[in-house]
């Protein structure tokens, strides 16, 4: 698909919509339909198009595996976390109302922050996902591939002996 | 201040300390974190205990601050004190014994995403237990058990067949899984809750509609799944004999006995003892189930040579004792649950550990495999006899103060034959941990074995377990009053009186406004 100059192009266009549409889906659901779950979908779908569009190889240059594993812990470590700083404000855990002064306001950070929290854990464990099956891929075809050379070797060994 | 924060630090703790051990750079720092976090759960648990002990009133936890019923909150009373210091504190055993198990059996790399899975699959299990509502019990199962089928599969790196033994557990354990929700799901649709106590009170209304009857039976039928209750245990063998030693040693002693406990929580907490069908349909299944798993389990056990399916197999047998505990559908019968839930986790953890000290120095552990291993790894071995004796219920052990509630409790039933039929199980257990000794001190070594080694840091967290085991048959006094005080929370008139006592003085306002 990497020679196909519009799917090329066309896949260039639409990655930077995705990603922005999942942020749009993950900010505004604290408003209204959206949230964590979704964005981090979204999210993980633009990295998935890049893989698919240009190959695994160069999607994991974009997206390290190994900062991909501090995303998925940082995400559950965020709202965790936002739940131990309302605990250390003196309120019970994840009592956003004591993360400030303003209950509304309160409200509104700690569940943007919970959010964004499942929304990092969710596009990584997605992308880790995605990129643990397609990489069993060319694993596969190198075990498949060896098999072969192998069973040639022997039939060619095979070959010479009766020979 | 931190005090009234413990119901939820027992849970966060591990749950946090999971993402920090895979990110560790170093692979001892994940090992060094876990033991932490796990002696943390352990001490807060203990805490726990310490304090419902002492004041008897249940601690009620509101997460975010929003009271029961709209809000989730966090429930310890007799029951799950009781259960919380038996998870944690195998947890913390186990973990310490992870460290050269761990080493000697999963590669390196491995050992910081072995680590996050071990705190989450705890932490899944610890939240099982505090939570008072009926769906965080779903979320929580989910986490320790996705957790555990990685946990189990990362025996592949030594046997293989740790792979499809995973994906069977993983199967079957989501029917379970999904069972469960399916029967939550329609619970929800009578009532309109979530909460336990909130749970037990509005069914009370609806008992006798025919969904209430489908849910009983969905939510019974996917627990049974998850406890490896007979015929439902086929999943447990594999899954024990080829994950990590450490992992069958944590799991052996903790997963199905948390089911357990969620079973009692939803069949006696929820549904209670005066539903329809309770006594006669759910009682006498469990009942019969539990003695033909007594049978299967311990038959299985006898024909078995390999070491850690033939432990497995007892586990369905001693899983089936509990179940008849629970069949007899009274006080005393559920404390006799609770007694054996308590020993059999520290005799299998003991068990289980001991048999890592061998596992990980041969790839097979087979009865061949300690032929006159007797002599060549006395503690070890001694550590596998009396977790065996204790299995059977000998005096002097837990196991036989176990067995003497649980008979005790049938008889005052007045099921004498069923009570004879368990006795007979329960010896004929004499039989497999026989054949052990037998090869182990009354065989000599074949002359080609390989030498097996011990060291006093490999078996010191068996003898723990194993000195706990002798300990609590000797002086059984404290555990037994503990399991009774925590069968009472599901005594058959105070069903509700000790759960959210906040949440229901909300819902008569409520009622009274309108």
């Amino acid at each position: 698909m990497q020679d196909d100059p519009v799917i090329r192009v066309v896949t260039k266009v639409l990655i930077p919509a995705i990603m922005l549409f999942a942020l749009y889906v993950q900010f505004h659901g604290d408003y209204g339909p959206g949230g964590g779950f979704q964005a981090g979908v979204i999210f993980a779908a633009a990295l998935v198009l890049n893989a698919v569009v240009f190959g695994l190889h160069r999607a994991r240059q974009v997206w390290p595996m190994r900062y991909n594993l501090m995303g998925v812990s940082a995400g559950v470590l965020l709202y965790g976390g936002t739940g131990v700083w309302s605990m250390l404000a003196g309120a019970n855990y994840l009592d956003y109302f004591a993360l400030k002064a303003d209950p509304k306001a309160a409200q509104h950070l700690g569940i943007l922050l919970v959010e964004f929290g499942v929304g990092l854990t969710v596009a990584s464990v997605m992308v880790a996902l995605f990129f643990a099956f397609a990489g069993r891929l060319t694993h596969i075809r190198l075990v498949a591939k060896t098999a072969a050379h192998e069973a040639a070797d022997t039939e060619a060994s095979r070959a010479g002996d009766t020979a | 201040m931190m005090m009234q924060h413990l119901p939820i630090l027992q849970v966060i703790l591990p749950l946090l300390a999971a993402p920090f051990a895979a990110l560790a750079s170093r692979r001892h720092w994940a090992w060094h974190l876990t033991l932490v976090a796990t002696a943390g759960a352990f001490a807060i648990s203990l805490l726990l205990l310490a304090t419902i002990l002492r004041t008897g009133t249940p601690i009620i936890y509101d997460l975010g601050g929003w009271p029961a019923p709209i809000g989730i909150v966090y429930v310890i009373d007799s029951a799950s004190a009781f259960v919380l210091p038996v998870v944690s504190g195998i947890g913390f055993i186990a973990t310490l014994a992870a460290r050269h198990l761990v080493i000697a059996e999963i590669d390196a790399r491995d050992h910081p995403l072995f680590f996050a899975a071990w705190l989450l699959t705890l932490a899944g299990m610890l939240g099982q237990v505090t939570t008072g509502d009926a769906f965080n019990i779903f979320v929580f199962l989910e986490i320790s058990s996705l957790s555990g089928y990685a946990l189990v599969a990362m025996g592949a790196g030594r046997d293989r067949r740790a792979l499809p033994a995973a994906f069977n557990y993983l199967i079957l354990g989501t029917v379970g899984a999904t069972f469960y929700v399916i029967g939550l799901g329609l619970l929800y649709m009578l009532t309109g809750t979530l909460n336990l106590a909130d749970l037990s009170v509005r069914l009370a209304d609806v008992e006798n509609l025919r969904p209430a009857y489908v849910a009983l039976a969905f939510i019974a039928l996917g627990l049974f799944l998850k406890m490896a209750l007979f015929p439902l245990h086929l999943w447990l063998a594999p899954a024990y004999s080829h994950a990590p030693s450490a992992v069958t040693a944590l799991m052996a002693a903790t997963a199905t006995k948390v089911s357990v406990y969620v079973l009692i929580r939803i069949l006696f907490g929820v549904f209670g003892f005066e539903f329809p069908y309770m006594t006669q349909a759910v009682g006498g299944l469990l009942l019969t189930l539990g003695l033909l798993g007594a049978f299967v389990g311990t038959f299985a056990a006898i024909v078995e040579t390999d070491l850690k399916r033939l432990f497995a197999q007892s586990s369905i047998a001693q899983l089936g004792y509990m179940a008849i505990g629970l069949g007899i559908m009274t006080s005393a019968g559920i404390a006799a649950s609770f007694i054996h839930l308590f020993n059999h986790a520290l005799m299998k953890g003991a068990l289980f550990l001991a048999l890592g000290v061998i596992a990980a120095q041969t790839t097979h552990l087979s009865l061949h495999t300690i032929k006159g291993a007797g002599r060549q790894i006395p503690m070890t071995m001694t550590a596998i006899l009396l977790g065996g004796l204790a299995l059977i219920g000998v005096p002097l052990t837990a196991g036989f103060i176990s067995k003497l509630y649980l008979i005790r409790a049938l008889i005052d039933s007045g099921l004498w034959a069923i009570a004879a039929v368990t006795f007979v199980s329960s010896a004929l257990a004499l039989v497999y941990v026989w054949k052990i000794v037998e090869h182990a001190w009354f065989t000599e070594r074949p002359e080609n074995a390989p030498v097996l080694t011990e060291t006093p840091g490999q078996w010191a967290q068996a003898w723990i377990l194993v000195l706990a085991t002798i300990g609590f048959g000797i002086y059984a006094g404290p555990l037994v009053e503990a399991a009774f005080g925590a069968a009472q929370v599901f005594g058959p008139d105070i069903i509700q009186a000790t759960q959210t006592i906040e949440g229901l003085q909300i819902i008569e306002g409520l009622e009274g406004q309108e």
